[in-house]
Order: structure tokens, then sequence, then C-alpha cells
């Protein structure tokens, strides 16, 4: 699938295009689940809890590591005709590189998403700008940062990923909260705290997508909490130049189709007029004016292999 | 992989539990133990339910309502409607020789069109309160305990070819006595569908997903 005004695509770590094939098949790219350099079996279950607005997962990067990945798993996603995008995770600079420079032999890997974020892992001591700049020396493939929203400015990490040689960012990934079960007192999670993600993860996505794209000239794909086409549009009326879902697809797996009925039905900018005007305090930014000019222009983020997007 | 908005056909009390009967519309019962996901009203998530009984152009779920999505699904009535999606995951492997059914309170739910399947089979029931064995009729024919005796009492000598679904307990007991029982797991499921590695549970020393991988498991003898 290929040719949309906003391309949509799945949130890493919320789809498995090999038990679910056609639900990839409707995305325009399908990120992978977060690929380390060796297997990992993850956290102890109770992996997920259903909460206010939301849910709690802390999966702790379960996959097969890099070689199982690439020697079973990248066949097969290559197969399904769908450009995909390679979440990759570790816990040094050392480890972004050695999956990163595995996978820049891949012809099959158009984009590389590094994980640097998640809150379900012990956080790699390096610093973001460190992590991609040894992803950045060990692959030339497009190189996109996902970072978290839960920073008091996002817009310096923004920036210091885009110095070390970032090409696009991926906003947001889940924040870190915790659930008690009412009637043990205990966390719903084997581990206490988890990845909070849905619709309470809308506002703080806006909120970092627009702060980015107001600093920062890089392809932003926005996502958190996306439910809605209009959701989506939201994001792209704020400087995302592609919309990610995530847990939504745990709700409804016919969801792509969805969003991108409401997402197309009319163009953010028409929407933006229609709905009467201007976010405050956006109208003068550059990422806003960059996001809408670039969907006329169709200024290519570069979503697979000969698929402008 | 098939979603669709199923209308509620009526909900029936059973005990402390309730009967969700469904219109079946374009989807397949699939095997017994297999799962289905229901929206729950209100709810972010859906949740996993194996079929109770198929009866033409209906599906009916047996559910107890423990919790806000439970309590959600045990509310509908006749009128509502809510998406459904499956059938999802492995049921139970039906090439047995000589089946017995073993379930422990709600993990009654699968039994019923289970049974059906093969042809009435000896099936035992442990439930914690009479109120909860009233659920028992479900399954005609049934040997049924109360609390404090346990359903693994009843357990013959040489139990044949046991298809068992109950709390963890219940389960765990079972394999001990049985190895190679089919074991119907329950797990907390986002999605049912392989994508959120929310439902794992440890097979052989790995994690693996419930809804793909289950929800019935057969353990090594």
């Amino acid at each position: 699938m290929s040719g949309h005004a906003v391309p949509l695509l799945n949130a890493s770590g919320c789809l498995d295009a090999l038990t679910a094939p056609e639900v990839a098949r409707s995305l325009d790219a399908f990120v992978t689940k977060t690929v380390t350099p060796l297997p990992r079996e993850g956290n102890p279950p109770p992996r997920i809890a259903e909460v206010e607005h939301g849910m709690l997962n802390s999966i702790g990067l379960q996959n097969p590591g890099v070689d199982a990945f690439l020697r079973d798993h990248l066949p097969r996603l290559e197969e399904l005709g769908v450009p995909v995008w390679v979440s990759v995770g570790g816990f040094s600079a050392a480890d972004f590189a050695v999956v990163c420079e595995r996978l820049d032999a891949c012809d099959a890997v158009a984009t590389v998403e590094l994980n640097l974020s998640c809150p379900n892992v012990e956080e790699a001591p390096d610093t973001a700008s460190e992590l991609v700049s040894a992803a950045r020396a060990a692959t030339t493939k497009p190189l996109y940062a996902k970072l978290s929203p839960a920073t008091p400015d996002v817009t310096e990490t923004a920036r210091a990923v885009a110095d070390a040689g970032a090409d696009g960012l991926s906003l947001v990934n889940t924040i870190r909260g915790l659930a008690l079960d009412p009637r043990t007192r205990r966390p719903c999670l084997a581990l206490g705290t988890g990845g909070y993600s849905g619709p309470a993860l809308r506002p703080v996505a806006l909120a970092c997508v627009h702060a980015c794209a107001s600093a920062l000239d890089l392809p932003i794909v926005g996502m958190g909490g996306v439910w809605s086409g209009r959701d989506a549009r939201d994001l792209v009326e704020v400087g995302a130049r592609a919309v990610a879902i995530g847990t939504v697809l745990f709700s409804d797996p016919g969801a792509p189709a969805r969003v991108r009925a409401g997402l197309n039905a009319e163009s953010p900018r028409e929407e933006a007029l229609e709905g009467g005007g201007q976010l405050a305090g956006a109208g003068e930014s550059p990422g806003r004016r960059d996001a809408s000019s670039d969907l006329r222009t169709q200024k290519t983020l570069q979503i697979g292999p000969n698929v402008p997007a | 992989m098939r979603r669709e908005l199923l209308p509620v056909i009526a909900t029936e009390p059973v005990g402390p539990y309730v009967l969700v009967r469904l219109e079946r519309g374009g989807l397949e019962p699939g095997a017994p133990g297999q799962f289905f996901m229901l929206e729950a009203p209100g709810r972010l998530l859906p949740r996993p339910m194996s079929l109770c009984q198929a009866p033409p152009g209906e599906l009916a779920f047996l559910v107890d309502p423990i919790g806000p999505g439970t309590r959600a699904l045990a509310s509908l009535e006749a009128g509502h409607a809510i998406h459904v999606l499956g059938p999802l995951g492995c049921g139970f492997d039906l090439g047995v020789q000589r089946p017995l059914v073993v379930a422990g309170g709600i993990g009654i739910a699968p039994m019923p069109y289970l049974s059906e399947a093969l042809g009435g089979p000896p099936a035992l029931l442990g439930f914690r309160s009479d109120l909860h064995a009233q659920a028992a009729r479900l399954l005609p024919g049934a040997e049924v305990v109360v609390e404090p005796r346990l359903v693994t009492e009843l357990l013959p000598e040489e139990p044949g070819d046991v298809l068992a679904c109950g709390p963890e307990a219940m389960l765990e007991a079972v394999r001990a006595l049985v190895p190679g029982a089919q074991l119907a797991r329950e797990a907390p499921m986002a999605c049912g569908y392989g994508a959120c590695y929310g439902c794992v549970v440890e097979v052989d020393g790995h994690y693996e997903r419930l809804c793909v991988t289950g929800p019935v498991l057969r353990e090594a003898a």
C-alpha cells in the first residue's frame, strides 16, 4: 500500500505482522517489535493492566535477538510486501551499533527506529545522542529516534539526536505508570510499573510533536493514543508527517482502515479552518507551516524503498 | 481473523454467572477451547472469553462478573450489540480415546461446547459454593462437588484423557495427577491475536503468548 497523503504505521510492539499479516498489510509500513543484540525472555507476568483512559504494559522487550530476527522473521516480513521499519533497542551504544550494523546489510529493512526510551527496562547509561551516534556510524539506513515524552523539554533531546545524525523522530513512547489491584492493594503488574498508553497519552503526544515540529526541521511520526481519524489529523496538524497507531490495534485490528478513512476525509488544513482556527501559539511555528506545505508539495518522508509518502 | 458487531439475543443468570447470548453473524464458532475477544462496553480493551455454547445462529459466553469489563458484559441486554473478534487461539485436541472433562468454577465455560463435540463424555465439576454450582446445569450428568471438597478428589485411578479448565491451583493439581492432560489456561489479554505480548505463560522455560500457543496447552507427559 502506498501513496497515502499521510502514511499510517503501527507503533512498535503493538502488532506482530506474522500472526496478523492482513493487519500489517493495511498499513503503509510495518514497525517491528524492538530487536536487541541477544534474545530476551521479557518481564514476568502479569504484564498488562487496563487502567482509566489507557493501559499499562511491562513486556520488557521480549524478542528473539538480532540473529534469529534476521534468520527467521525478516524474510517472512519481506514477503508481506509492506515496507519494514525495524525497531532497535539495547543497553549501551555498542548494543545499538551491533544491531544497526547487522540491519545495514539488509535490503528488506527500509528504516531503523531507535527505541531510546523503553520505560520497562533499565535505561542505557549512554545519552540519547551517544546511542544515535553509535547507530549512525553503523548504518546508512534512515534513522528515526523514538523519544520519551517524560522529560522537561523534549526539544532538547530532539536537537541532540538530530545533531547526532537522526533523520527523523518518532513521538512519543509511553509514560511510566503504576496501578494497584483494588483487592490486594498490590501493583497490578509483576514488576510494579509499566508504560502507560492509550487515549490519555493523546494531549501529551500532541504537545511533544508540536514542540519538536516547531523547533526542528525533521520529519516526525506522531503517535500516542490515536483512536480515530480525527486524532490522527490532530497530530498532522501540529507537525507530524506520518501517524502511528498502537493501543487501538489491541481493541480493533481493523483500526488502520477506520483511522485512515477519517484521516483522509478532509485535509488537515481544511479541518483546522473548519474548526475555526489555529492552534494557540502555533500560528507562526515553522513545524506547522512545514507540515502542511509538505503535504501539498509531497516533500517526501521515506516510508520504504520506492514508497514516497 | 474476523471481527463483527453482534446483536445481543439475551443474557441469562446461571447462578452467580451470566450467559451472554449473541447472534452469530458471520463468525465461525471455531473449535472447543478457542476464544473470542468481546468488546466490553465503556472499557478500553476487549475481554477474552471461550465459547460456551453454539446453538444454530448463536454464540453464547459464560461470564463471571468480577471486574469492570466482565460486569459490563454481564449487564448487556437484548437490543445491545458488541464487537466480537474470533475465533482465536488453539482449542482442545479432540482426537482422544477416553475423554474426561474436568472443570472448576468459571472453568466450566468452554465445557458445554466441548462436551457436545465429544458426544457427552463423563465430566467432573467443582465449585466454591452451592450458588456457583448452579452452573452445573450447563453440563447435565456431570458429577459435582462443592468446597471444601475438591474436584481432583473425583479423579479415578485411571482418568484417561483429561481435558481441564479452571483456576491455576486446580490446573496445577490436575497436572500433577494426570501428566499429559490438556489444560485450558487463562491470562490477562489486551489483543487476543499475538500483538501485545501481554498474555505470556511459561512453557518449557520460555514465555509463550497464550493467545497464540494456547489457550489450551498440553502438558508434557
